[in-house]
């Protein structure tokens, strides 16, 4: 194919908008669409661990078995957002929602609903408290309380196709910042817009732009940071998997503001499925000419390459990335100068996380004060957050600016399962804080989260019930911090394992009195003290948690005791006989036959055998073993 | 010296067709700044880690000091210098499963395979890595082995899973 120009695009948008129309929700007998009905089936990362190419495969087989397979077609898209009920998919143009398909359910399913008309009521999702089964995705309110600008795709298109972002007015924001607008005019809306970067830091995006605009030089580089180092956020990967055309058109749209000739995206390793979308992407959108010399006939010129990560948390820290691309050991260096004036290879830079960059587009083509219409004063917009750990709704969730923790985690989130209790949500990773139940009102917006000790972040939100030891927590995060280090300064390699020491040294029972001061000075002082954000952040999940949780530090040290029952030194392993309902759930799941239980006895467990892997603890239906 | 021996000779696990495959990724990269990491990726793929004696080989192909490759190999957690068992667990200690319990099945596998983090069973049959966060938070805890994501485990279940890779 040749290159396009803006007639071009136009064309196929036109075709390519009949062929999805179906999806858009468009009524069957208006529909332009060759068929009768699409299954959107998911088929990214969670959704292919649970399955789903399986699903295809005798999807594919019992429609062309049926004859239905001119009818009736199968698009496999990105993430759909509803990670724990895969896999899922989506029969349009009714909008059903199917949940928790398996091979076996294929057969029935196609059957009962494309031969006969009647949806398959067993699969449908469950209102978790009524059990009322919910047919249609816009009426579950998992999917009914988001607004979608990053993720309008998802779910919807082929993220292999790029016909099919083009229908769903892909490379429109593009055709109008190359053709009709200067670098100043793109950098004024984006500045009006209020998009601050969404990687963890909320830095405003037009001002960062309008940096490195101004730096001296002829040589600009666009990067793009996929490393999404977080445990527990898989934000960047969702976009990257469901719609990565969206992140090329945001770096195009950068790099003409700011007068970028060649980017990277730096994405992580551990992302293989983000990876080949990328690729696929990448060669669809050069094809097209997209990407190269003179895109659309504007004389502009840009090219990106994607540069694999090689699994180190520290190469999300923008100085540490660009080391990382020259091919060096990637560890940070102090700034001055700032990468919009000395960045890759010394030139001037700009660095952009994922869902930045895929907001992008749409500003240009709405207009900022569009998108500054969306949140609170000073956050403007929306934001995507991986909502895991002890909620019933487990999956990406997009929200306007400002919605409150309890909006997310309760009306979206479908609250705590298994009959247990909130006790906090973590915001924000290992540089990040806790907030506790009092405070579950707070709208998350960058000031308010800031207001009660946690941070934005990039939007990892892991909500703990009663059973997660608060302590134990902020080891976790501390080891993580301690691993990652890279070593560089002094404060953040030895303060952060001193204060490691302590925390295992609680953790396992040895707590003295003294260890809080001593965490809360060291963390003082790394946070001072030490190079880059990686140090300087460290020591938060500690300090939210001393904060918020300080009684537990205090049963942990002075009366050794683990109010969580999660710390197995602190745990006497006895069962209480009184409280014991003789059921016998630890008796059968214990790994080693450690615990000796009859019908209608209370169970013992032997200490010699028990190897306190507490799996009697955490399934005890009455909280009988202390 | 070392390096006075060809490759295959001080290593059996260099053969004729693994060594023209690693001349090739060297022909490709050499001179291109930047491209040490992804050498070092295709490197390893051939090989499947990256002992001392290929850095060596590798530095004078590219030109680049062996100390700088040295440092970059042991600086990501991606590169290995000693060889993999024939199938990989990496069992993922990101947050979001670390609150599921993965911890447990950690312990679990430990105890029943005797195997520590980082380390390979003498029968090269597995390797154990902890990872953090494999972007499948929603089927927390998660257990990759070799390609495979396995979803939703269970220390009960983890040794199961396990016994299926031969
Ligand atoms: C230790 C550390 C790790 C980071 N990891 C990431 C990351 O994984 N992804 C990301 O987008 N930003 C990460 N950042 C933030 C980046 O340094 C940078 O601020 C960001 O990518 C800028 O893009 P934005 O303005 O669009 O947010 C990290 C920062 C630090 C200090
Ligand atoms: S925390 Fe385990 S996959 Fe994300």
């Amino acid at each position: 194919m040749s290159k396009l120009n803006a007639e071009d695009l136009k064309r196929i948008r036109e075709n390519a908008k009949k062929a999805i129309s179906l999806r858009e929700g468009e009524a069957r007998e208006y529909s332009k669409s060759t068929y009768r009905s699409e299954l959107l089936l998911c088929s990214s990362t969670a959704c292919r661990a649970s399955g789903s190419l399986e699903v295809k495969d005798t999807l594919e087989k019992e429609l062309a078995r049926q004859g239905l397979q001119q009818e009736i077609r199968i698009v496999e898209t990105g993430c759909n957002g509803f990670c724990a009920q895969g896999p899922v998919m989506v029969v349009q143009p009714e909008g059903i929602f199917y949940q928790k398909l398996t091979a076996k359910d294929i057969p029935d399913l196609v059957e009962e609903h494309f031969l006969k008309g009647c949806p398959v009521e067993r699969l449908f999702y469950k209102e978790p408290v009524s059990a009322e089964a919910i047919p249609r995705m816009h009426d579950i309110p998992f999917f009914a309380n988001q607004h979608l600008i990053v993720l309008r795709n998802r779910g919807v298109i082929n993220p292999e196709s790029i016909d099919e972002y083009i229908a769903r007015e892909g490379y429109t924001g593009l055709c109008k910042a190359l053709l009709e607008m200067t670098p100043g005019e793109i950098i004024e809306q984006v500045k009006i817009s209020g998009l601050r970067g969404r990687g963890g830091a909320g830095f405003p995006t037009g001002l960062k732009w309008e940096f490195a605009a101004k730096a001296a030089g002829d040589i600009r580089y666009v990067l793009c940071n996929a490393d999404e180092g977080d445990p527990g956020a898989f934000m960047d990967r969702s976009v990257l998997e469901a719609d990565p055309h969206a992140v090329l058109e945001g770096m195009i749209i950068a790099a003409k503001a700011v007068g970028a000739q060649k980017g990277y995206i730096y994405c992580r390793a551990e992302y293989p499925l983000a990876l080949l979308r990328l690729d696929i992407a990448i060669n669809k959108a050069r094809e097209y000419g997209l990407l190269g010399e003179d895109i659309l006939g504007s004389g502009f010129g840009f090219d990106l390459e994607v540069y694999q990560g090689a699994g180190a948390f520290v190469c999300g820290e923008e100085t540490a990335l660009m080391q990382s691309i020259e091919g060096k050991r990637g560890m940070p260096r102090p700034r001055p100068p700032f990468p919009a004036n000395q960045g890759l290879w010394k030139k001037p830079t700009v660095l952009n996380n994922v869902e930045t960059y895929a907001n992008v587009a749409q500003i240009i083509q709405n207009g900022g004060e569009w998108y500054a219409s969306i949140g609170t004063e000073t956050s403007k917009g929306t934001k995507v957050f991986a909502l895991t750990g002890a909620v019933r709704n487990i999956g990406l969730v997009e929200v306007p600016m400002g919605t409150t923790l309890r909006t997310i985690i309760f009306d979206i989130g479908g609250g705590i399962p298994k009959k247990r209790s909130f006790k906090a949500v973590q915001l924000g990773g290992p540089s990040g804080g806790c907030v506790p139940e009092a405070f579950i009102d707070t709208p998350v917006d960058y000031e308010s989260i800031a207001k009660v000790g946690a941070i934005m972040g990039s939007g990892g939100m892991i909500v703990m019930d009663d059973k997660t030891c608060m302590v134990d927590m902020a080891r976790f995060f501390m080891e993580f911090i301690q691993d990652e280090s890279c070593g560089k300064c002094t404060p953040c390699r030895e303060g952060t394992r001193r204060m490691l020491q302590i925390l295992e040294k609680i953790t396992h029972g040895h707590g003295e009195p003294g260890d809080i001061r001593m965490l809360e000075e060291l963390s003082a002082f790394v946070k001072d003290s030490a190079l880059c954000g990686l140090g300087q952040t460290g020591p938060n999940p500690v300090l939210s948690t001393l904060q918020y949780f300080r009684d537990e530090y205090e049963a942990h040290i002075y009366e050794k005791r683990c109010p969580a029952k999660r710390c197995p030194a602190l745990i006497d392993f006895v069962v209480d006989p009184e409280k014991c309902s003789r059921c016998g759930i630890c008796f059968k799941n214990c790994p080693v036959n450690a615990i000796e239980w009859k019908k209608k006895e209370p169970a013992w467990i032997d200490k010699a055998k028990c190897i306190q892997c507490l799996s009697c603890i955490t399934n005890c239906p009455v909280d009988a073993i202390h | 010296m070392p390096f006075a021996q060809p490759l295959e000779i001080q290593n059996p696990d260099f053969t004729k067709e693994v060594m023209a495959q690693i001349d090739q990724v060297i022909k490709q990269y050499a001179g291109i700044p930047g491209s040490l990491i992804p050498v070092l990726t295709a490197c390893q793929e051939i090989v499947g880690y990256l002992p001392i004696e290929l850095q060596d080989y590798l530095s004078r192909g590219l030109n680049i000091p062996g100390s700088t490759i040295y440092g970059v190999v042991t600086f990501y957690s991606f590169f290995t210098m000693v060889p993999r068992g024939r199938h990989t667990i990496k069992i993922c200690m990101g947050t979001a499963c670390y609150v599921r319990g993965s911890g447990e099945i950690l312990n679990r596998i430990q105890a029943g395979i005797d195997l520590k983090v980082g380390d390979t069973t003498k029968d090269r049959r597995y390797s154990l890595e902890a990872v953090r966060c494999l972007g499948a938070c929603g089927l927390a805890p998660v257990v990759v082995v070799d390609d495979k994501t396995h979803g939703g485990v269970t220390p009960d279940k983890i040794l199961d899973i396990l016994s299926r890779y031969e």
